[in-house]
């Protein structure tokens, strides 16, 4: 079992309020991503679950018990961190058993689940390593392989592949993905990366100033951003209110087609896609997305149509307009 | 175009090195040439490099009159008593300052060390006295002391730099192992910090055995280390060349030996922060 729930939660490093009092459920067995910009606050809401750091107000929930006054060994938990915090005097044998040992189980046992473990991950042939002889991926691996072979409750990811280059970063969002699931414990995994958040999450919780935005599946989040910062999409401004769209959802037209007008500023020509970022005059630059390729290049004018069903409106809060 | 390490300027750069170490070593070469000359022979202009009568009389004239054995158990004593006493109390220092650091410890570290930055030589009628006083001239105790004293900024600040390169998150990552504080030194924090506490060590070690300025100002004969037992032959009775030097040459044998040994280790301190 792993089900968290977070009341009220509250954490201030002196006057700096860096949490200011978030609620969540989350269910047993679930993939879920914290979002949001540097500085909002999603790692030190992971380290506050972790016990890390102590809560300055609320409760945290461990299957129904509160657990803000547990040691963060005694939560049940397991963290793989970004820079990876590999014990750097053990081998890979040492480092993913290190847990074990420390609750005291017996040699064999420990080396048996140890064994399994590095098995799962493709690490066997490298148990007797020291960490500084390994790639960052397989470093990344005895980090994920020192938090599985405990049988948490929960897994706790810190922005895990951030150190990683591109290629091997797909790679191991996959592996860990389906890793979560073959195991189905709950997990929490922070990242700025919204790839990441859309491809991996069962839920996505985004985090912004402190505050929990909105909390739903990825495809919610989509279709039905709760606010600006949700959306990171074109941006309107008219009047007090903000009309946003997402990129996909503008129609390239030639100009004078009806929509609104503007000068291609940059086209970036993937093969796959096309986007163009228009400069519209007084509604400011306007991101288009186009699937397949597209001849048209930088001071082209073109129009920009919106598909009317696809508009999101907002406040001048930068709050959602439902209805 | 990339600079190519040619063959020709392989060999230009390490003739280069060898010739620069050769100069930077020269002094101490010759020093211990002219412990195997005769005085004569250690005067002699031009003086002659290799083709000397070698002689082993300065050793054991130096051996006779003066016990080197015994000056070498002090230096042993006062260099190693004051790192040992440094260490044990720089440890915690630094720790706590590494790792939970107040608003203060930067203010703190710089007067540490600031003491350094006064000459020795302002305090030493006040310490002087105050030795006579309490009866630590001339005593080991009273060494041990003041050369722990001067270098512990020194100590505090090395070990501080170690400790702040050991990650917050492998520690954390220990916590969440469930290793308690006592395990977590035990397990991840001392076989991490060893290589920085051998260097520090050493390090000082070094510093203690060679110091002069205390050791010479506050022993005569019972607590006199090498550096004392190597002083006594440059004044009082002219200049002895070659006896001088054989009794340099067995003052800095030790040491010389424990540094060959150890300059592994001892660069790799040195450079931890710097290469990882």
């Amino acid at each position: 079992m792993g089900q968290i729930t977070l009341q009220d939660v509250q954490k201030s490093f002196g006057p700096v309020h860096i949490i200011k009092g978030a609620d969540l459920d989350i269910a047993d067995g679930s993939f879920v991503v914290f979002v949001g910009p540097s500085g909002c606050g999603k790692t030190t809401l992971l380290r506050l679950i972790a016990g890390l750091e102590d809560v300055s107000g609320g409760k945290i929930l461990i299957d129904g018990k509160n657990v803000v006054d547990t040691p963060p060994a005694k939560r049940g938990l397991s963290m793989v961190f970004q820079s990876y915090a590999l014990y750097p005097h053990m081998s890979v044998r040492g480092n993913i058993g290190f847990g074990l040992k420390m609750a005291g189980l017996p040699k064999d046992e420990i080396n048996r689940k140890v064994e399994a473990a590095a098995a799962t991950l493709n690490l066997t042939p490298y148990l007797d390593r020291k960490p500084r002889e390994l790639s960052g991926g397989q470093r990344q691996r005895v980090a994920i392989g020192r938090a599985i072979v405990r049988e948490p409750k929960a897994f706790l990811f810190d922005e895990p592949l951030s150190n990683l280059d591109a290629a091997l970063r797909v790679q191991m969002r996959i592996e860990v993905t389906r890793l979560q699931k073959q195991l189905g414990t709950t997990a929490i995994y922070v990242t700025h990366d919204q790839v990441e958040a859309m491809t991996m999450a069962d839920k996505i919780v985004v985090l912004n100033g402190g505050k929990i935005e909105q909390y739903g599946s990825p495809l919610e989040l989509y279709e039905r951003p709760a606010n600006l910062f949700v959306t990171g999409e074109s941006a309107l401004q008219r009047g007090a209110a903000t009309i946003g769209v997402r990129p996909e959802h503008l129609r390239i037209e030639r100009e004078g087609a009806g929509g609104w007008q503007g000068t291609i500023s940059v086209a970036e020509h993937l093969g796959s896609d096309t986007f163009l970022y228009v400069d519209a005059g007084p509604l400011g630059m306007l991101t288009a997305r186009y699937i397949g390729e597209l001849s048209l290049h930088a001071g082209d004018r073109v129009s920009l149509v919106p598909d009317p069903q696809r508009i999101h409106r907002f406040d001048d809060g930068g709050n959602a307009l439902r209805g | 175009m990339a600079r190519m390490a040619t063959r020709q300027r392989v060999v230009i750069s390490t003739i280069g090195a060898w010739l620069f170490g050769f100069l930077i070593f020269f002094p101490i070469l010759w020093m211990v040439l002219a412990s195997f000359k005769t005085e004569l022979e250690a005067f002699a202009i031009p003086p002659s490099f290799l083709f000397f009568h070698w002689t082993l009389e300065n050793y054991v004239t130096v051996q006779e009159r003066s016990d080197y054995f015994h000056h070498a158990m002090n230096s042993v004593i006062i260099a190693g008593g004051s790192t040992l006493i440094a260490l044990l109390i720089a440890i915690p220092a630094a720790w706590s300052m590494a790792f939970s650091p107040t608003k203060r410890t930067k203010d703190i570290l710089l007067w540490m060390l600031s003491t350094k930055m006064m000459p020795p030589v302002g305090v030493l009628v006040p310490i002087y006295l105050i030795y006579k006083t309490v009866g630590l001239l001339d005593s080991r105790i009273g060494l041990v002391f003041i050369l722990c004293l001067g270098n512990l900024p020194i100590v505090i600040w090395m070990l501080f730099t170690y400790f702040k390169e050991i990650p917050r998150d492998i520690l954390e990552a220990a916590r969440m192992d469930g290793a308690t504080i006592g395990r977590e030194l035990v397990y991840v924090l001392t076989p991490m910090a060893i290589p920085g506490l051998a260097s520090t060590l050493l390090l000082n070690l070094i510093l203690a055995w060679n110091e002069a300025f205390w050791t010479l100002n506050l022993s005569t004969s019972n607590a006199a280390p090498l550096t004392t037992f190597i002083a006594s032959y440059s004044s009082p009775e002219g200049l002895f060349w070659a006896k001088l030097s054989a009794a340099s040459t067995l003052a800095i044998a030790p040491i010389l030996v424990l540094g060959w040994f150890s300059q592994k280790q001892l660069v790799r301190g040195l450079t931890f922060g710097a290469v990882k």
